[in-house]
């Protein structure tokens, strides 16, 4: 009936010379129609934000849109002076932004930063600035929203913070609102309440909403429609419905299925053995040393952890950050102390080992780390990198080399990886090189600390087919650690779930999942983004 | 109240460390070669024994090494210098003479090269690329790598002897008995070189912080945010990049300002600004130990005094620690 | 790109390089083109610049050679700024890397005694130390090094702080190695560019700190230093201008290029920075 909102057309977004690819984005083409909420998808280097970084004139220097239009309302976006683009900016298009913890300045007052909305416009008294920012407050749900206007930024927790920046791109109103990753980095149950607050605040305003996410689950429960990207092209654009439930391109099917919540899990036949892995009333409490006028502060990160792993078995731990599930992780490792209970090992205490005996016996449990690039020693060759653990459980370095050539080819890299440096591998072959370096020890037990949580979806489904093979053929026990409970279905045997510090659920994978006894089981399993689609078409 | 409790702590930090060079003052004095009566006596009249033997008695030289250390400690913690046999005065009434000189040439120097230092490298971060910034930052450069003592012997020779603009020397013309508002006025003429050269040297430094500081607090989120909320240049500029940039530097002025008092010895000597750095100087030439390391020990406590005023502003300026505290 | 190239890039880097080469040059050659020591008076003094041939700087008060003193003194100069750095960083860098190793009391205690000589005005310190060791090469090096090693060791401690918690070094200790060689191999390589841009600008600072003693008189009396010529003409600054502009120019140049060369190498030595700085 109308013209869209927004119009792209053939947009051709330039990168500097040097980087990677010439163009972020090659003639991508798109609309946002009035009241819709538009789901831009792809994974990282897809250039799924370069256009709203285009139209919101914030390119980052260097790069700049060559070709193509952006029409927004009938002007041309990309042939805007700087002073016409501003006083657009906040006043008619709305921008939110990923992370909530580093969005706001520091230093300066929650409601004054709202202010400055109004202010940069041109709009309202002082007085009345304040009142509005108090009412928005309130509108985008900030418990005691009177105190929060006074709060610092670092007062409120990431969810509030978004809420707070969400507030302030609704501020005036705007006919257009982008959301770059606002929820990718919140925990679950908050990025569900956040999912629902954008939701509700676009059908109340009826406007316009351009959703930039990496989440097929997350776009499952928003898009009316979407807009599929990969390598700075489209490869898929339609209704939500089309686009999930019949993607016509292979690399939107792939995507959709790299998911790993398709999966429910098969229930595995009760182990008779003894534990391999014996956990026993573990505690842990971090304190921060008080000094002369200083109170110490306690945060309890386990408290009374109690479970087994039999031998061959793959257990997950989940839970929201905060739950203590990494501390467990670390304890369990002993890079963390803990401060009662045992840990046995093959009947072995774990907990109880002195220095130089742990030092010996460190071989037995080895982790594969969450972040691949912080991972690997920037300055050690990949195959030296593997070594060092026989090296300094006393193996030569020849053989040491030789096993790690081995490895590597294990885990699909070829053994001529050796000689390399971390730095001319992807994030995903980091990590398979992390997986080569835990298995060089020919460890009893492998704790996976969110080994997938920093990779790209269909990379996930790669390295967890990796870790699934690996566990056939050398028969792995896996501690396995994640927040993502659709890869935790995936992989694990029996679910532990955690919140603050105790283990709240613990059973097979089956039954946590298909008839969860816990409330918070169950809120943290609503939460999944497309869950409730997913169960619909299932 | 809780500005009570910081102060106090500070305060009790302030007499650790003030202990710490009491004590590392009377080390000194042992180690160094040759007779301790004769370093704490300037070596005045080294050649008599009998003088020796007598400042030995006074200094209780004779005495165990513990004896020493506590009647030094107490001496210094009742604010006893000693004497300078030198200028045959307590070195606590030559200090105390000099200092408010000294107070004046840096204080001024300070909040001169810091003003200064801090707009001149938010121009040259806001013009990063373009001529002017880059002349700022040469200018910068130059002055980081220039010696104070020379660029203060210069400045005497420009603009005292060829230009015949300002005194060179001293902090007041000498017999002309100004009173009021006119000796005001002459002490300030005599104040502008010397605190000029001290400051230019801190003005480099606080305008290469400055500007890195805003270089890469405008690489932060909420700047992204700024500009999406339509808010103008030069707003982000001062209200979101410059109030977090200007954090470091208040703690690096913080830390400059022991080395402000060792810049204030050199251009007191050139200048003969009467302060304590000039004081020092003459210690040095006289070989006035006792006077030295008094000196030494009051030109720690005046770094400690920048320091906690620094601390406080440092709070007042950043509201996340108060909640820390 | 190559690291050369990279601090190529850098045009004040490379200018700061040819002024650095020219005065270790200088340094090499000044026994060779004044042969005879620099305190010996060779003309009459007060001698203004390019009136004698031979004497293109004229001479001091004592009638010596000003070119010849210019020439030795950049040997001292550049000797006493390696010399004292590289005790700095003996003392700093290990102190820095127990410290942001082990942390906690070790941290404490450690920490406590580089803030006691962060409070001490480092000038004064340094002027003490050499007053009463009487001054020499070794006083006023050690002088300097006592001075300057706080800075070496908060540095290399905030980078052993990040660091070590790093997934690397914790898969290091995982694996069964010693504190030790996570210390010297997995931690230690990966702080040697920053340290390297510190040591560089380091020099320079000792450089105008050893010029400052000598020009108060605590410079070693047995060599000719820039510092010295200039607090010896300080005096008759208003008759011979020359006597005090020339090695303050030779001090001037000489920390200027140390401090482009240091630009330089971060630079080269920490691309990301760079470009993200340009």
């Amino acid at each position: 009936m109308t013209d869209p909102l927004l119009s792209i057309r053939d947009l051709t977004i330039a990168l500097p010379k040097g980087a990677d690819r010439r163009y972020a984005v090659e003639d991508v083409s798109y609309d946002v129609e009035r009241g819709e909420i538009m789901c831009v998808v792809g994974e990282s280097g897809s250039g799924k934000s370069m256009a709203a970084n285009a139209l919101m004139g914030l390119l980052p220097k260097g790069v700049r849109a060559t070709h193509g239009e952006v029409i927004f309302d009938g002007q041309n976006l990309l042939t805007l002076t700087e002073k016409q683009h501003r006083r657009l900016r906040g006043l008619r298009i709305g921008m939110i932004f990923q992370e909530p913890m580093t969005a706001l300045n520091p230093l300066m007052r929650v409601g004054a930063q709202i202010a400055e909305v109004f202010e940069a416009h041109g709009q309202y008294s002082a007085k009345e600035r304040q009142a509005r920012a108090l009412a928005l407050l309130e509108e985008v749900g900030i418990p005691q929203p009177d105190k929060a206007i006074r709060a610092y930024p670092f007062q409120l927790s990431g969810g509030q913070r978004q809420r707070v920046m969400i507030a302030m791109a609704l501020a005036l109103e705007p006919e257009l609102l982008i959301a770059d990753e606002p929820t990718t980095a919140l925990d679950v149950t908050t990025q569900a309440q956040i999912l629902e607050l954008i939701r509700d605040l676009q059908q109340r305003r009826g406007m316009a909403v351009m959703f930039i996410t990496h989440d097929f689950g997350v776009v499952a429960e928003v898009a009316s429609r979407v807009c599929v990207m990969r390598e700075g092209r489209i490869v898929e654009l339609g209704s939500a419905d089309e686009v999930l439930n019949h993607p016509q391109h292979a690399y939107t099917r792939a995507l959709i299925e790299a998911i790993p919540s398709n999966l429910i899990p098969q229930a595995q036949s009760p182990r008779q053995q003894a534990p391999l892995l014996e956990v026993r009333d573990l505690n842990k409490v971090f304190r921060s040393r008080g000094g002369l006028f200083k109170p110490a502060r306690e945060v309890v990160a386990l408290r009374d952890v109690s479970f087994q792993l039999a031998p061959g078995e793959t257990v997950g731990i989940v839970g929201e950050s905060g739950s203590g599930k990494s501390t467990l992780g670390r304890c369990v490792v002993r890079l963390e102390r803990p401060d009662s209970g045992t840990l046995l090992l093959s009947g072995t205490d774990f907990s109880a080992l002195n220095k130089s005996e742990l030092r010996r016996q460190r071989w037995r449990v080895q982790m594969i780390f969450q972040d691949p690039y912080a991972s690997l020693n920037p300055r050690t060759r990949v195959g030296y990198a593997i070594a060092q653990g026989p090296m300094a459980n006393g193996v030569s370095r020849r053989d040491a080399m030789k096993q790690a050539g081995e490895l590597l080819d294990l885990v699909g890299l070829g053994a001529v990886a050796v000689d390399r440096f971390p730095h001319e591998f992807s994030g995903g072959q980091r990590q398979r090189i992390g997986i080569a370096r835990a298995l060089a020890l020919n460890p009893e037990l492998i704790v996976a600390d969110e080994a997938v949580s920093a990779l790209d979806v269909s990379i996930q489904a790669q390295i967890l087919e990796l870790l699934e093979d690996l566990k056939q053929k050398l028969s792995l026990s896996l501690l396995f650690i994640t927040h993502d409970l659709r890869v935790a279905a995936q992989i694990c045997d029996r679910i532990i779930v955690m919140q603050h510090g105790r283990i709240v659920e613990q059973g097979s994978a089956e039954a946590v999942f298909l008839s969860p006894q816990e409330a918070y089981t169950k809120q943290l399993l609503d939460a999944i983004p497309g869950r409730a689609t997913e169960l619909a078409s299932a | 109240m809780l500005y009570v409790r910081l102060i106090t702590m500070r305060l009790l930090k302030a007499v650790v460390v003030l202990f710490m060079i009491i004590i590392f003052n009377f080390v000194l004095i042992q180690l160094a070669p040759g007779d301790p009566a004769a370093i704490l006596a300037g070596e005045a009249g080294a050649t008599d024994e009998e003088f020796l033997r007598q400042l030995r008695e006074r200094f209780g030289l004779d005495q165990p090494m513990y004896v020493q250390l506590w009647r030094y400690v107490s001496g210094v913690a009742m604010l006893d210098f000693g004497f300078s046999y030198r200028q045959q005065m307590p070195v606590l009434d030559l200090i105390l003479a000099r200092l408010p000189a000294t107070l004046l040439l840096t204080g001024t120097a300070f909040v001169l090269s810091l003003a200064l230092g801090i707009v001149a490298g938010s121009l040259a971060a806001a013009r990063v690329k373009k001529p002017s910034g880059s002349i700022i930052m040469a200018l910068a450069l130059l002055f980081y790598a220039t010696p104070l003592f020379w660029v203060a012997l210069m400045s005497v020779v420009l603009f005292s002897v060829y230009l015949d603009l300002l005194p060179a020397y001293g902090m007041y013309t000498v017999g002309a008995g100004h009173t009021g508002m006119a000796l005001v006025l002459d002490v300030a003429k005599h104040l502008v070189l010397p605190a000029t050269t001290l400051a230019l040297f801190f003005m480099a430094i606080y305008t290469r912080m400055t500007r890195a500081s805003m270089l890469e607090a405008s690489q932060q989120d909420f700047v992204k945010t700024a500009r999406a909320k339509g808010l103008k240049n030069s707003v982000i500029q001062r209200r979101h990049i410059l109030r977090n940039a200007l954090l470091p530097i208040i703690t690096l002025a913080g830390l400059q300002a022991g080395q402000m008092v060792g810049g204030a010895i050199l251009t007191e000597t050139v200048f003969a600004w009467p302060g304590i750095g000039r004081l020092m100087f003459e210690a040095l030439q006289q070989r006035d130990y006792n006077l030295l390391l008094g000196i030494f020990f009051f030109s720690a406590a005046l770094v400690i005094v920048f320091n906690i005023i620094t601390d406080l502003v440092y709070r007042l300026a950043d509201p996340r620690i108060k909640e820390a505290s | 790109m190559s690291f050369f190239a990279r601090f190529a890039q850098n045009r004040g880097a490379l200018v700061g390089l040819i002024i650095l080469m020219t005065i270790i040059l200088m340094a090499i050659l000044a026994p060779f083109v004044f042969p005879e020591s620099p305190w010996r008076m060779v003309q009459r003094p007060f001698l203004p610049p390019m009136e004698v041939e031979g004497f293109p700087l004229g001479t001091d008060t004592m009638g010596r050679n000003v070119a010849a003193g210019i020439m030795h003194g950049a040997w001292v100069s550049l000797l006493i700024g390696l010399v004292s750095t590289s005790v700095a960083l003996m003392i700093g860098v290990p102190l820095g890397a127990i410290a942001g190793y082990y942390g906690g009391l070790v941290d404490d205690a450690l920490m406590r005694f580089t803030e006691f000589f962060q409070t001490i005005p480092n000038f004064a310190l340094a002027i003490v130390l050499v007053a009463i060791m009487q001054p020499s090469i070794t006083s006023i090096v050690l002088a300097i090094a006592i001075v300057s090693w706080p800075p070496v060791a908060r540095l290399v401690r905030a980078e052993f702080m990040s660091l070590r918690h790093r997934e690397y070094v914790e898969a290091a200790r995982l694996v069964g190695q010693t504190n030790r060689t996570i210390i010297l191999r997995q931690i230690l390589p990966n702080t040697l560019s920053p340290i390297i841009v510190l040591a560089s600008l380091m020099v320079a600072t000792a450089i105008l700190l050893e010029s400052a003693l000598s020009f108060l008189g605590l410079g070693d009396p047995n060599v000719m230093s820039w510092g010295y010529m200039i607090g010896a003409a300080r005096t008759v600054i208003r008759q011979a201008w020359w006597l005090s502009f020339f090695p303050g120019v030779a001090i001037l140049l000489t920390v200027l290029a140390l401090n482009l060369v240091g630009e330089g190498l971060d630079d080269a030595l920490n691309p990301k920075l760079a470009r993200e700085r340009s």
